[in-house]
This record gives structure tokens, sequence and C-alpha cells, in this order.
């Protein structure tokens, strides 16, 4: 599977294991962002993006392939998180 | 995947294909955007060195401000030493105001230094992508005057399309906080233009009214100093007389009798 870390670059993980763990993650930080948790979405998204990292192995410049997954920027504030769900989003048009 | 990273997907994956259905002729929209992204760029690096102008200007006056507190302190010493503690007393008190700026001053500059350091990063971060933005372009661009296969084209679209947005997000974002940055510098030297850091460095600068307090008090103790030695040597008689000649060419503050 290919995931991008919006701002950072692509990463090839290995299907199975390391994306159900990666899966597990994602869906905490966002029922964090639903509770309101910053702190805890703070510690997952961190986890989320060292995760990528640790287990991906960065995509060659040249390689055109596209990405399965985007994790939004490393930088993302929980205010950011917080609007992403509730519409605007990070990206404008 | 649901969650974070499959909703920011989404959006990204629409953003890119609302993208591409504009481009007419796919070589010369990533001509156009890689071009683009280097203006970008400038304007980060224009950021970056506003903020730097801003931290060595605040540099400066801390520096002043030091001379300052070296100043008032020696000047404390000296009405002390010349029995005056009242104008000691007023020089401690601007020499505590002072320290007080120069903390503040302090922790301005160091909070420069790290918005210096994290646009620096970010400038690399953002160059590293345009680099690897310009790699896949140029990997579709040789593709696209091969003549190969459209179908293959519009996949490999995908990946530089996709590149192209992140290269954009990332630029949007780096150049928000750029802005927020030159706000700061901006507010520094706007601060300097209101004349809010010359009160402070117009006391480092010629002769103000410690040091003319200092003056009047060592001339006066001089005075009284050197009537003393007269009068010792009056009342010693005229065997000592031709020395006087020779040592009260350069009478100083004190002491030098004894």
């Amino acid at each position: 599977m290919i995931v991008r870390i919006a701002t950072e670059g692509q990463y090839e993980l290995p299907d199975g294991e390391v994306t159900a763990r990666l899966n597990v993650l994602d869906n905490d930080a966002v029922a964090a962002v639903e509770a309101g948790d910053e702190a805890r979405f703070t510690d997952l998204f961190a986890q989320i993006v060292a995760y990528v990292r640790e287990h991906g192995t960065p995509l060659s410049d040249d390689d055109l392939r596209g990405s399965d997954v985007i994790v939004p920027p490393p930088d993302t504030s929980f205010e950011e998180a917080r609007q992403e769900f509730s519409g605007d989003g990070l990206i404008p048009d | 995947m649901a969650g974070l990273t499959g909703r920011f997907s989404t959006v990204v994956k629409a953003k890119i294909s609302k993208l591409l259905d504009r481009a007419e002729d796919p070589s010369e929209t990533l001509e156009y955007s890689y071009q683009k992204q280097m203006e970008l760029l400038q304007n980060v690096k224009k950021g970056l060195a506003d903020v730097v102008t801003a931290k060595k200007r605040l540099q400066l006056q801390s520096q002043k401000l030091e001379q300052q507190v070296v100043k008032l302190d020696t000047q404390a010493r000296q009405a002390l030493a010349a029995g005056n503690e009242d104008l000691a007393r007023t020089a401690l008190e601007r020499k505590s105001a002072v320290q007080n700026e120069l903390q503040g001053l302090d922790s301005q500059v160091a909070e420069l230094e790290g918005q210096q350091q994290s646009m620096t990063e970010n400038q690399q971060k953002l160059q590293a992508k345009i680099e690897a933005f310009r790699s896949k372009k140029e990997v579709v661009k040789a593709q696209y005057s091969a003549a190969e296969a459209q179908v293959r084209i519009s996949e490999a679209a995908t990946g530089v399309g996709e590149e192209m947005a992140d290269v954009g997000l990332a630029m949007q974002r780096a150049l928000d906080k750029t802005e927020n940055m030159r706000a700061r510098a901006q507010a520094v030297d706007e601060l300097e233009k209101a004349g809010a850091f010359e009160d402070l460095t117009q006391l480092g600068s010629g002769e103000d009214d410690i040091d003319r307090q200092l003056r009047q008090l060592s001339s006066s103790t001089q005075v009284d100093s050197e009537l003393e030695r007269m009068k010792a040597e009056l009342s010693a008689g005229g065997h000592n007389a031709g020395e006087l000649g020779s040592g009260g060419d350069a009478p100083s503050a004190g002491g030098q009798s004894a």
C-alpha cells in the first residue's frame, strides 16, 4: 500500500499487519477528535506519522504511482483536524 | 480506511481530478505549475530574510542595553565612592529598569531565533518537494513526447497530479506561516520607527544627568582634597614648599596624600 504523508512525501508500506495497525490508530485519532480530546489526538496523530515513517520505504522521486491513502500534514493542529470533520477541511479550493 | 486518512485522501483526490480535468496539455500545465512553485518559494525566502533582519535589529538593541547596564553599574560605584548614596540609588534603579527591558528583548530574540530555524527547515523541505515534483514532471513529459499510450499517461498523471497538489498544500501552509512571522518582523520594524528603543539607547550615548552630577561631585571633592592638602602643607611649615610645585600638578579624587 502506498501512503502519502501530506506536505512530506510517499511511502510504500507492507499490506496486512502494518496497514491494519495504521487503520486502528487512524480510527482512534478520529474518535479523539470527535470526543474533543486534544491531548489524545495529538499523541495518536504523532503516532500515525511516526508509524508510516518507520514502517514505510520512501518512494523515489520519479515514481509516478498515486497513493492509496493520504495522511494529513504532520503539523496538523487539533483545530484543523476538527474542521476536517465539520466540513471546511484542510484543503481550500 | 474511513478515518482521518481516508477522509483526507478523498478530499485530496477530488482536488487532483479537478486539477487534471482542467489540464489540456499535461506537460504545459506541469511546467506552469513548476514555475509557480519556484516563484512562491521566493516569497518564503523573503519572509525568512525579514525575520533574520528583525532578529539582528533586536540583538543590536540588546547589545546597547547591556552596555547601558555596565555603565549604570559603574556610575553607581562612582557615586557611592564619592559618598552620594542618593545618586547611587538613582543609577541602580535605572540599571534595574534597563535589565528588565533587556530580559524582554532577549526573550523576543530567542523567539525570533526559533522562528528562523523552523522557517529554514520549512524552506529546505519545500525545496526538496519541488525537486521531487520536477523529477515526476520530467518523467511524464518524456512519456508524453514519446507518444506512449494515452492510458498510461493518465495513470502517470494521477501520481504527478498528487505531487502537484501536495506541493501546493505544503506551499500554502509555509506561506501562511511566513505571513505570520513577517507580521511579527514588521512589528519590530514599527516599534523601532515609533522610537520605542530610543528612550533606552539615548542613555547609552553622551553624558546623562548622572554623569553630570558625578562630574560635579568629583570636581568638588577634588577641590576639597586640594584645599585639605594645601592646608596641611601650610601648617607643616616652609621646608616642604619646594615639593608643592611638582606634587600639585595633577590632583586626583582622593587618597593620594595618604
